[in-house]
């Protein structure tokens, strides 16, 4: 299936209205190496997470404490491709989380995941996410990376109704993810990442 | 949460409102950055079509509740999850309850629910000694403080940061700036914490998909998949109206309800679950899901023919954005629960006579909440409606029943007008208003100079002013000259008469003609009303017209569209009631469209600079906009637009008598805008509008002649 040019375009666009970064990588390996760098040059990997800074009550506090190192995780990779990036990972002296991230819930820095769909109308992506674990891994995590086979975009959500239906009908549990985590509340001054992840950064995979 | 015992009551705590510097200038702000998001995030749809998709469809949905609950509940129990419905709040509270107690769970985290609101859900889980903490960061600031939302959307609107700031310190220990960026991180990390302890989460629920049994949850935090994924329980809560029969009926209100609620093409997270999924925390890895569906009178109402539309509403909190009172006021005033236009009406329906009374009246009518609203629901159109209720029910007051009485029959109500010229003679000046207000009002109501009555009423002018009989004219017009034009400014339909010399017009007066009847819709007088409506009708039936001009915005929106509300159902009148409908048109359609008027027909010399206010029944009543704009400019005037020229001035009608301090500060805002235009006239299509602002620049002393559109037009011709 080949994706016109301008849903592509229009993908990136309202994708970056939003505050994602988009790029294009034209292999998984670039994508781990993307997630490399973000993690150790571009800084997205800290000891501390954001907001173990703040004045906080006790509990809290004792939260932050439970992170241990730079982490990553990336939990609904397929056996040879965790093993790449867990390979990297130690090359860069980062932990590739092996356990559950109900483990981490103190924080992880980086989740690293595909995307079953993207909807090119309002930027968003689509994550068919039954699995526990990669639920939590991409609400947990601060930053959020994301690879979109660009042959899995769509122009608008009613493009996947059957898709969508033919999951509903087995049970399960699917996210749309437009942007970062956001809120208004205070002043209606927009503040990213009052819950879920700081950063989007969206990959767009040649395939 | 409005609690008012009175309507005296609920004035005072208006009041207090109105005093709140913050909060107005919040809402301000607010009010006038969501008008232009919204319109970009519309701006390459064709909004009008979707809305009503999304009408039709939940229409159709509400007629069928109880099928698709049944299916629901076939398909969810199918998937692993557990699906109730409550009759009642009190039912709705006592299931989750129960669900906890049997469930053993202690702590509970929620996410986002009108619902839970409607039914004080927290309040039951908190007396059988459970632990509940809202994670959406608005619900989570006013939870702790005790409060109620003050908008659907965004709940702690009415605070400012440092009160935030203040209430964080208290809850860390540790003392909080007041810098936004840091305190939702606090948030952040607060929250999380809590959803570490939690064994059982609460959300509400967008969307009840029938065929698959599943919900859809519309976010931007991203609490609502923290909520539904963690605890070892979900329950979600949710009203019968959310149900709908597929995924496709979803996918299409979300294309309207976050572009109406804050301007986003989408929220951030949409989170759709079927069934029971995976849950480590939980027996088995499956986690218990419970729907709890609640009736709380959704099933009455879908069958009500004039209500069942409420059932379209997506809770999008788009009424309240562009409600200039809810600017005013504030949502804690604007609403019990629910808030906003729409809250007027549910706050009735769900939470009864005594808590919606007052505020029903808190409606100046003026259409905006129409315009915009998602799911085409009349919401003016209802709450007058809910007013007419409450009267039936509550008896109608004497000042109510008087102007019912008098206004029903037009020779006693012209009487009455003709003796108000002689009892005005004590305070009226040479200048046409009343030196001083009758004692009779309160000092509140001194904010604008009102008009004296007309020394000769147009209806006793039409012999003299009426242009002779011409031969084979093109169009036939017959005026409708409304009470104000009739009796207090009679020189605007003088106006408009001259103003169409020469254009192969016949005009015609039938002197049967009454008040149009608004004002006693507005007081939820429907009887009284309704008579005077078919009395207006035969008036004009007896006239051989193509045309029943008006150059009252507000008479031409009434005729044109509530005369066939009121009369449409009933076979006596459908028909007739149509054609005096179809006929109606307001002064500048009339002039522009119509005649066709051209640059030619005006002074070639240079016109004044004049500025505009667009009366709400003109510019969203009849969906006229262009018209007046054009016709300036053609009149070779040198229009200047004012800002917010579309909000209401605040007049209202008996509105302004009711709630004379909103009234004023409406006013207000529209005289300085219209000010900085630079401009010394402002005309208007209105002479109710021209009232209000003409009043108020007189009593603020300000430059600025206020005047009717066709006054100019008369003046400009060749």
């Amino acid at each position: 299936m080949t994706v016109k040019a301008e849903s592509l375009k229009l993908f990136t666009d309202k994708a970056e209205l939003v505050s994602a970064v988009v790029n294009e990588v034209s292999s998984l390996d670039e994508a781990i190496k993307y997630t490399m760098d973000l993690c150790g040059k571009k800084e997205a990997c800290k000891m501390l997470v954001s907001g173990c800074e703040e004045g906080l009550s006790d509990k809290a506090e004792a939260l932050c404490a439970t992170k241990i190192g730079k982490t990553i995780s990336a939990p609904a990779l397929a056996k040879k491709e965790f093993k790449a990036l867990g390979k990297q990972c130690e090359e860069n002296g980062f932990t590739l989380l092996e356990d559950s991230v109900r483990n981490h819930l103190g924080g992880i820095d980086i989740a690293f995941t595909y995307a079953d769909h993207g909807i090119a109308e309002t930027g968003t992506l689509v994550i068919n996410c039954p699995s526990e674990e990669l639920r939590l891994a991409t609400m947990i995590s601060e930053v959020h990376v994301a690879v979109l086979p660009k042959s899995k975009l769509v122009d608008n959500s009613y493009d996947l109704e059957s898709w969508m239906e033919g999951n509903m009908m087995k049970g399960d549990y699917t996210a749309f993810i437009t942007g970062a985590s956001r809120t208004a509340d205070i002043e209606r001054v927009l503040a990213i990442g009052v819950h879920g992840p700081l950063e989007l950064h969206i990959l767009l995979l040649e395939d | 949460m409005q609690d008012a015992k009175n309507l005296k009551e609920y004035r005072k705590e208006v009041r207090e409102s109105l005093g709140n510097d913050f909060l107005r200038t919040a809402m301000d702000n607010f009010a006038i950055a969501y008008r232009g998001s919204r319109a970009n995030a519309f701006k390459d749809m064709d909004e009008k079509a979707l809305i009503a998709d999304i009408a039709e469809a939940k229409d159709c949905a509400g007629q069928n509740l109880d099928a698709l609950y049944a299916k629901f509940k076939e398909e969810a129990e199918k998937r692993g999850a557990v699906v109730h419905l409550a009759k009642d709040a009190q039912e709705a509270n006592e299931i989750i309850g129960r669900i906890a107690q049997d469930e053993n769970c202690k702590t509970i985290v929620k996410s986002k629910s009108m619902t839970a609101e409607e039914t004080l859900l927290n309040h039951h889980l908190e007396d059988l000694n459970l632990d509940v903490v809202e994670t959406d960061l608005g619900e989570w600031i006013i939870q702790m403080r005790h409060e109620g939302p003050s908008h659907m959307v965004m709940p702690a609107i009415h605070l400012s940061r440092h009160q935030v700031s203040d209430l964080f310190s208290e809850v860390t220990g540790k003392k909080q700036d007041d810098d936004i960026q840091k305190l939702v991180k606090v948030a952040r990390r607060e929250l999380r914490q809590k959803f570490v302890d939690a064994d059982m989460g609460i959300s509400g629920g967008n969307f009840a998909i029938a065929e698959t049994g599943s919900i859809g949850l519309v976010t931007n935090e991203g609490n609502a998949r923290l909520v539904t994924t963690l605890p070892k329980v979900h329950v979600a809560l949710m009203g019968l109206d959310k149900l709908t029969p597929k995924l496709h009926d979803a996918l299409r209100v979300i294309k309207a309800l976050p572009r109406n609620a804050t301007g986003q093409a989408i929220t951030s997270y949409v989170t759709w679950i079927t069934g029971s999924n995976e849950c480590a925390a939980a027996e088995d890895d499956r986690k218990k899901v419970h729907f709890v569906f609640l009736d709380n009178g959704r099933r009455a109402l879908a069958k009500d023919p004039v209500f069942s539309q409420v059932l379209r509403c997506v809770r999008c909190g788009a009424c309240a954005n562009v409600c200039p009172v809810y600017r005013m006021v504030g949502g804690h005033k604007m609403g019990h629960i629910y808030i906003g236009a729409i809250g007027l009406i549910l706050t009735y329906f769900f939470h009864g006579t005594d808590k919606a009374k007052n505020l029903v009246q808190n409606c100046i009518n003026c259409g905006a909440c129409k315009e915009i609203c998602a799911g085409g629901i009349d919401l003016p159109g209802l709450i007058k409606d809910i007013q007419a209720r409450i009267l039936e029910e509550e008896g109608h007051p004497l000042y109510s029943q008087f102007a019912a009485k008098m206004m029903k029959n037009r020779k006693l109500f012209h009487k009455f007008l003709r003796i108000a010229k002689h009892a005005q003679k004590p305070v009226k000046a040479k200048d046409g208003f009343m030196r001083h207000l009758p004692m009779i009002f309160a000092p509140d109501h001194d904010f604008r100079a009102l008009p004296t009555v007309a020394e000769v009423p147009f209806r006793d002018m039409w012999a003299k002013v009426k242009p002779a009989k011409i031969a084979d004219p093109k169009y036939k017009v017959a005026i409708f000259s409304g009470c104000v034009q009739d009796f207090v400014y009679p020189e605007q339909s003088v106006a408009t008469v001259e103003s169409m010399k020469g254009m192969s017009v016949e005009l015609d007066y039938p002197m049967d003609q009454s008040c149009c009847g608004l004002p006693l819709q507005m007081m939820g007088e429907k009887e009284a009303s309704k008579d005077v409506a078919i009395q207006n009708m035969e008036a004009f039936e007896s006239s051989d017209c193509d045309y029943i001009l008006t150059m009252c915005a507000s008479c031409a929106s009434h005729l044109k569209h509530n005369y066939v509300k009121m009369l449409g159902h009933d076979p006596k009148y459908a028909i007739r009631v149509q054609e005096f409908a179809d006929k109606v048109i307001d002064y500048s359609s009339f002039m522009n469209d119509v005649l066709g008027v051209s640059k030619d027909d005006f002074l070639d010399s240079a016109g004044e600079k004049v500025t505009y206010h667009a009366p709400c029944h003109l510019c969203r009543g009849l969906e006229v906009k262009e018209a007046p704009r054009e016709l300036m400019v053609k009149a070779g005037l040198d229009y200047k637009e004012s800002a917010e020229e579309e909000v209401c001035c605040g007049f209202g009608g008996t509105y302004s008598v009711k709630f004379p301090k909103i009234s004023e500060q409406l006013l207000t805002k529209k005289l300085d805008n219209a000010t900085e235009t630079g401009a010394k006239v402002l005309l208007t299509d209105c002479p109710g509008c021209v009232m209000q602002i003409r009043g108020g620049a007189k009593k603020q002393g300000k430059d600025l002649d206020v005047r009717h559109i066709a006054e100019f037009m008369a003046e400009r011709r060749k």
